[in-house]
């Protein structure tokens, strides 16, 4: 079979622009082979190149004491004392899950596992954070029920427990539903294993699954806008087997602690390809790869095809080749592939031979020093124009709106579907803010959360993108933890245009801020472009990850309120309506600013709160929804009535930021209100909880029928 | 006591099981699917997970590994064996113990705490526990509906080896039946996993009765 012809509609085919395809001639100094074109693609696409986000990615603050590896290698790596370290990322999944949603979210889970254990870490927690569509679109519930069950299918199957995550509904998302998933994993600082090759002459070796045509052109197609054409696509995603993962894993571990490895990299987006050029490029070598040797899974594949095939559960691994015998036999004993499939060559090379013919001969650094690399042309978002008058609304109706929506009503729908549970360490399984896991062992334990508001980072990206990572400091605070890391996963439309690159630059500028402040840097991420469906856009979603240590369990705030405790906000609250949850669920209204995030006022309050934790029962940060909603879920959760003495919708749905809820027995409570005058933290007595009535203000409902709707409504929504 | 936990290449509850069983002060030996030898152990642990992706049915490759013979014989000879969820589906696959696990009605995955009513104190498992108590154990699993044939389930009614079932039956398991024993009252298959309940912290330390019973019992014989 003859490669074809390069033409201008192949070279348009393969994502790349007419001056990228020049750039291309000048590094190779001729005409690219159909591989050679194939694997630039692959490289120089938006998903694996960063091409239109590294500019501004650059300026994150990504170091601390802390940080033991920032960005740029699988995960990030974070010190959690005694030889350990937490090893974290977040990645999306979005256009293959709105694609084929059981596959596409299977294996966004599967990828990130990889990215994981890759640096010799072994899973404990993963988390995702999902936008759908409008309930009532015509795919919606497909969606939700596919991405959930394939979420489900891997990571139970795998055996890593699913402690958290969000699930939001906007019609920004009708064509174009978010799929993000986080893993984190525990390694010791002095196991851990990057990507770099060294030595020359080293031997290549191919571990897991065999290559197939699955998801030939993956990459190239997450770079790009979706149409009508996009049933067509479904072939481009892959096909997840965790069965094969859970071996990978396995052997993987026991092929590290047997010391044979030099470098190791996992197969994800433009598989071979990228983590061949990654292991070359990082350590300064060439590489040469023998097809012919690759385990296949179909007869008759080409290069381009296995070059670019994106099939699962795949590793490339440099070996010590004095130790071949004994990572042979692990492989063997978990029946997966092993095979070396090429050598590191000292020459500045990406060789690629089948059966004996050169499919592709290309300087190997060039392939990632001399992308392309845009500064694209963008616009401020423009301020909001102020929040219009506000109607007299019955605190209970706002509530129902509130409870009634799939976007806030309880979640077990989901996350019952998960195991959350495996692994026996699971301290706070999903459902009210972080999840919480032991370190297996220690005394200590680990908080995850995900978040962001998109509506806020719409209406005002930079104090959006605050917004998300102090909602993450208060989540992780709000349990006990010390934040220590973040993870950005940042979903956005079209770059091109320059009011959405306007949004990008605005929201990395917030979340560089708050990141600094709050003393999380950024040690991992991906970048989700082109999230447009017939020209429309999502709404901007930089979703963050973010893990917090806490250094004994002692510290862990996980308990329920009881009969007569009393309810206080910390932090000072001042009624802001603006893109709340309230207005938008009960009225349709998505106006006004965002609320201003005082960065200061988030360390002081959290600080606080975590001093305090012994006088505190329950706590809970307070996000969109305000105080009636958080105050309800906390009341819903101990099955326990509630009185919120506020009868000001402001006070009672407003979203001011640096807020937590905490429940406090009646003897603890004056320790906490001296502790806070000492603080000079403000701390407001709103209610207490206890009987079995709701009563926001003057208006009550009895809490078991507010539960029942609260309870029933996410099936309801996606029945 | 000395308990083996076997590890299938695709067991995921094999650490928490070990560990449950350390944790009540037992010695634990870790065997591979593929051995065809069982050291000399007081009780055989099958675990939970996804013993071989659950493709073709939940446990039915596993009961034909080469293992299976040996802890048929264990079995055979006397032994104890505690089958959780995954473990629970391959002991009904090898037939040591009758019924089978079929999809949840749901048609859903389900991980939840629930509470389960002790239906037999005689047993070396349950014998902590005390007959008509309810615990609190989680479950995991897509296939736990226990079902079987009108004769074995009123055989296992007759001879007292329904050991729990579920309060509120979550996934239409006959009978609401979460475990049950074999006929010598040594083998003890149940869905909900006690290895996940051996602390309140982790949001119930009911499972732990069950391994101490089977400690205490061990250790007098």
């Amino acid at each position: 079979m003859s490669d074809p012809q390069i033409t201008p509609e192949l070279i348009a085919a393969h994502g790349l622009k007419p001056d990228e395809y020049q750039r291309i001639l000048g590094i190779i100094g001729r005409e690219p082979t159909f591989t050679e074109l194939g694997i630039f693609s692959a490289m120089w696409n938006e998903h694996c190149s960063y091409k239109s986000s590294k500019k501004w990615l650059r300026t994150l603050p990504t170091s601390g004491p802390q940080v033991i590896c920032g960005p740029g290698e699988n995960a990030g790596v974070v010190d959690i004392g005694d030889g350990q370290a937490v090893i974290f990322k977040m990645e999306s999944h979005n256009h293959p899950s709105y694609i084929e949603p059981h596959q596409g979210a299977a294996t966004g889970v599967g990828g990130i596992l990889r990215d994981v254990f890759t640096m010799g870490a072994r899973p404990i927690a993963a988390m995702n954070a999902l936008s759908f569509g409008v309930p009532s679109h015509p795919k919606t519930a497909h969606l939700v029920k596919g991405v959930v069950e394939g979420i489900g299918s891997y990571g139970n199957a795998f055996g890593v427990p699913t402690v958290g995550g969000e699930v939001r509904f906007h019609k920004a998302y009708n064509g174009n539903c978010l799929v993000n998933a986080f893993a984190a994993g525990l390694a010791d600082t002095d196991a851990i294993f990057y990507s770099a090759a060294s030595g020359v002459g080293m031997p290549v070796v191919y571990l897991g699954a065999k290559t197939g045509r699955d998801g030939v052109g993956g990459a190239t197609m997450a770079s790009a806008e979706f149409d009508d054409t996009i049933e067509e696509k479904r072939p481009t995603v892959q096909v997840g087997d965790p069965f094969t993962e859970k071996r990978l894993l396995e052997a993987c571990l026991e092929l590290m602690a047997s010391g044979a490895v030099i470098s190791i990299q996992d197969m994800g987006a433009a598989g071979l390809t990228c983590s061949a050029v990654e292991m070359g490029d990082k350590g300064g070598l060439g590489i040469r790869l023998d097809l012919e040797n690759v385990p296949q899974r179909e007869t008759n594949m080409t290069a381009y095809e296995m070059m670019l095939s994106e099939s699962q559960e795949r590793m490339l691994m440099v070996l010590k080749p004095e130790m071949e015998a004994e990572a042979r036999a692990i492989f063997v004993k978990w029946d997966l592939d092993f095979a070396i499939v090429g050598e590191t060559i000292p020459e500045d090379r990406f060789l690629i031979v089948h059966n004996g013919d050169i499919k592709a001969d290309i300087q190997l650094s060039k392939l990632s020093s001399s992308a392309p690399e845009y500064d694209r042309p963008w616009v401020e978002t423009p301020r909001a124009a102020p929040l219009a008058e506000v109607p007299l609304i019955d605190p209970i109706d706002g509530l129902h709106a509130l409870i009634t929506s799939p976007s806030y009503a309880h979640k077990a729908w989901v996350y019952e579907q998960y195991d959350s549970m495996v692994m026996a360490d699971t301290v706070r399984a999903p459902g009210l803010g972080a999840g919480v896991v032991r370190v297996h062992g220690t005394g200590k334990a680990l908080a995850f959360t995900s978040d962001v508001t998109p509506r806020y980072v719409k209406a005002n990206p930079f104090e959006g993108g605050k917004q998300a990572v102090a909602e993450a400091y208060r989540n992780l605070t709000a349990v006990g933890a010390l934040p220590l890391a973040t993870t950005d996963n940042l979903n956005f439309g079209n770059p091109e245009k320059p009011e959405i690159m306007g949004q990008f630059v605005g929201a990395i500028k917030g979340i560089g801020e708050a990141v600094a402040a709050l003393d999380m840097p950024i040690v991992s991420g991906n970048v989700s472009l082109y999230n447009e469906t017939d020209g429309t856009a999502i709404l901007p979603t930089p979703t963050i990850g973010a893990v917090g240590l806490l250094a004994s369990l002692d510290d862990l705030i996980a308990g329920l309120p009881q009969h007569g405790d009393m309810a206080f906000v910390i932090g000072a609250t001042e009624g802001h309506l603006g893109q709340s949850a309230l207005l938008a669920e009960l009225l349709g209204r998505e106006d006004g600013d965002a609320p201003h995030v005082d960065l200061a006022a988030e360390k002081q309050n959290g600080e606080f709160l975590r001093a305090n934790r012994k006088l505190v029962r329950a706590a809970t940060d307070l996000a969109d929804g305000g105080l009636a909603l958080a105050a309800f879920e906390m009341a819903d959760g101990a099955d326990l009535g509630l009185t919120l003495a506020p009868t000001d919708i402001g006070h009672l749905f407003g979203e001011d930021q640096a807020r937590y809820l905490v429940a406090v027995s009646q003897t603890d409570a004056p320790a906490l209100v001296n502790a806070a005058q000492a603080a000079g933290v403000t701390l407001e007595h709103v209610g207490s909880f206890g009987g079995d009535t709701v009563t926001l203000g003057e208006a009550s409902a009895p809490l078991s029928a507010l539960s029942d709707i609260y309870r029933g409504a996410f099936a309801k929504a996606v029945a | 006591m000395k308990a083996a936990v076997i590890t299938f290449p695709g067991s995921n509850c094999d650490r928490d099981l070990a560990v449950a069983f350390e944790a009540v002060g037992a010695e634990v030996v870790h065997v591979w699917h593929k051995d065809t030898d069982l050291p000399k152990v007081d009780v055989v642990g099958i675990p939970g997970g996804f013993s071989f992706g659950d493709y073709l049915r939940c446990g039915a490759i596993a009961a034909r590994s080469p293992i299976a013979p040996a802890l048929a014989a264990h079995v055979e000879r006397g032994g104890y064996a505690l089958g959780i969820c995954n473990g629970f589906q391959i002991l009904t696959e090898t037939g040591l113990l009758p019924g089978a696990l079929m999809r949840n009605t749901g048609l859903k995955y389900i991980c939840k705490q629930v509470k389960l009513r002790v239906e037999t104190s005689d047993s070396v498992f349950t014998s902590g526990y005390g007959k008509g108590s309810v615990v609190t154990v989680p479950i995991a699993h897509h296939d736990g509906n226990y079902t079987a044939d009108a004769e074995t389930l009123a055989a296992l009614r007759d001879q007292d080896r329904i050991a729990f079932t579920y309060a509120e039956n979550p996934n239409g398991a006959m009978e609401d039946i979460a475990g049950i024993l074999s006929a010598n009252r040594r083998v003890l298959g149940m869905m909900p996993h006690p290895e996940r309940a051996m602390d309140p912290v982790l949001g119930s330390g009911d499972g732990r009765v069950m391994f101490e019973g089977l400690l205490g019992r061990m250790a007098l014989a």
